[in-house]
């Protein structure tokens, strides 16, 4: 016997059907809602920072991770470890922005605090009063002519 | 060159530092839909990435904001390629945006860069002009590149040189920015215009150039 105002099961008939699973998410750092951009405002992420702690970054300065991969109770935000994921090959600040869709600014902040952390090293590119090594012209011809 | 603190060892005790390479970068310019985009997809080893800028007040005496100051931050893209070189550098390909208003950025790109290439087309002449002005005015060596669409009028370098007001030094060269041999020839004589311009060619290159 049903209770009176009991749900008959019309009613749970009617229930929407659940919305099919989100598709998996590519890769492990996509962590964006590609459709509804960012979740979470820049200035957030950066806990309201414009300028990082340490470091120019260059939009072509290299950073790769080094040491070990650190865990989360460190005070390290998600998009902290999405980057020390992707150094783990040498890449650009453009590339980082690039490839987590963020601000060069968030970036830049971020990657001085993993700077402070001693979770990344970098490799600030030739200052332009440094651009007479004929051997970075060499290098680029070569590279160049291979391609 | 600035590292992370050198305490942070391998359980091996080394650091585990790689000797990173050097990059370098050569800016793409020109006017809007003149295949900045398309040439630094051409030459990529990757798929071009995009790196967004938010115009916020550093756009302010750039970008006339009055009576918008509560419209939303605008965003900048640009587009960019890398090409390894060996080991020891990487050379990053910028597509800038091509007006006025976004010197600001532009700055940043082509602070460093071993040279700019912009891209002209015949059809819209006038608006490579801004870029042909930067680069002359920050002294950064370029080269013009006039992308050969179909259908537009081909018309003799010297009379395009003429028209940009180039100095005779600028080379002025036709290319098709979706050929990868076209837009490689255009590099390498940025390069050796670059090394020219700097004073470098004499006892290292022949005067090819």
């Amino acid at each position: 016997m049903m209770p009176p105002d009991g749900p008959s099961p019309d009613f749970w008939a009617e229930d929407p059907p659940r919305p099919p699973a989100p598709p998996e998410p590519d890769a492990a750092e996509r962590w964006l809602d590609e459709g509804a951009g960012p979740m979470v405002r820049p200035y957030v992420m950066t806990s309201g920072r414009t300028e990082p702690s340490r470091g120019t970054f260059d939009l072509i300065t290299l950073v790769v991770a080094v040491g070990v991969e650190p865990d989360t109770t460190i005070g390290l935000g998600p998009e902290h470890l999405a980057i020390i994921r992707l150094c783990q090959t040498v890449m650009s600040v453009a590339e980082i922005t690039g490839h987590l869709d963020l601000p060069v600014a968030t970036v830049r902040v971020m990657l001085g605090d993993l700077l402070d952390k001693g979770f990344v090293s970098l490799q600030e590119p030739e200052p332009e009063a440094d651009m007479h090594d004929i051997r970075i012209y060499k290098a680029v011809i070569d590279g160049l002519r291979a391609l | 060159m600035v590292s992370g603190p050198s305490r942070r060892n391998t359980p091996a005790g080394g650091v585990r530092a790689r000797r990173l390479p050097t990059a370098v970068k050569i800016v793409i310019a020109g006017g809007f839909g003149v295949g900045k985009t398309t040439m630094v997809g051409t030459v990529s080893e990757t798929q071009p990435l995009r790196t967004e800028e938010l115009l916020t007040d550093r756009g302010v005496g750039v970008d006339d904001v009055e009576g918008v100051e509560r419209k939303d931050t605008t965003t900048v893209a640009m587009d960019f390629g890398r090409i390894t070189m060996r080991d020891e550098y990487v050379l990053y390909l910028f597509g800038t945006p091509g007006q006025k208003r976004f010197w600001f950025m532009w700055d940043e790109v082509a602070l460093g860069a071993l040279g700019a290439v912009v891209l002209a087309d015949t059809r819209r002449l006038s608006d490579c002009f801004p870029s042909v002005d930067y680069f002359e005015r920050r002294k950064t060596p370029f080269v013009v590149a006039v992308n050969c669409f179909e259908g537009a009028k081909r018309y003799d370098l010297a009379e395009i040189q003429m028209a940009l007001n180039l100095g005779p030094r600028v080379p002025v060269m036709l290319c098709d920015a979706r050929r990868l041999d076209s837009c490689k020839e255009v590099l390498i004589d940025l390069v050796l215009h670059a090394m020219k311009y700097r004073g470098l060619s004499e006892e290292a290159q022949p005067q090819n150039a």
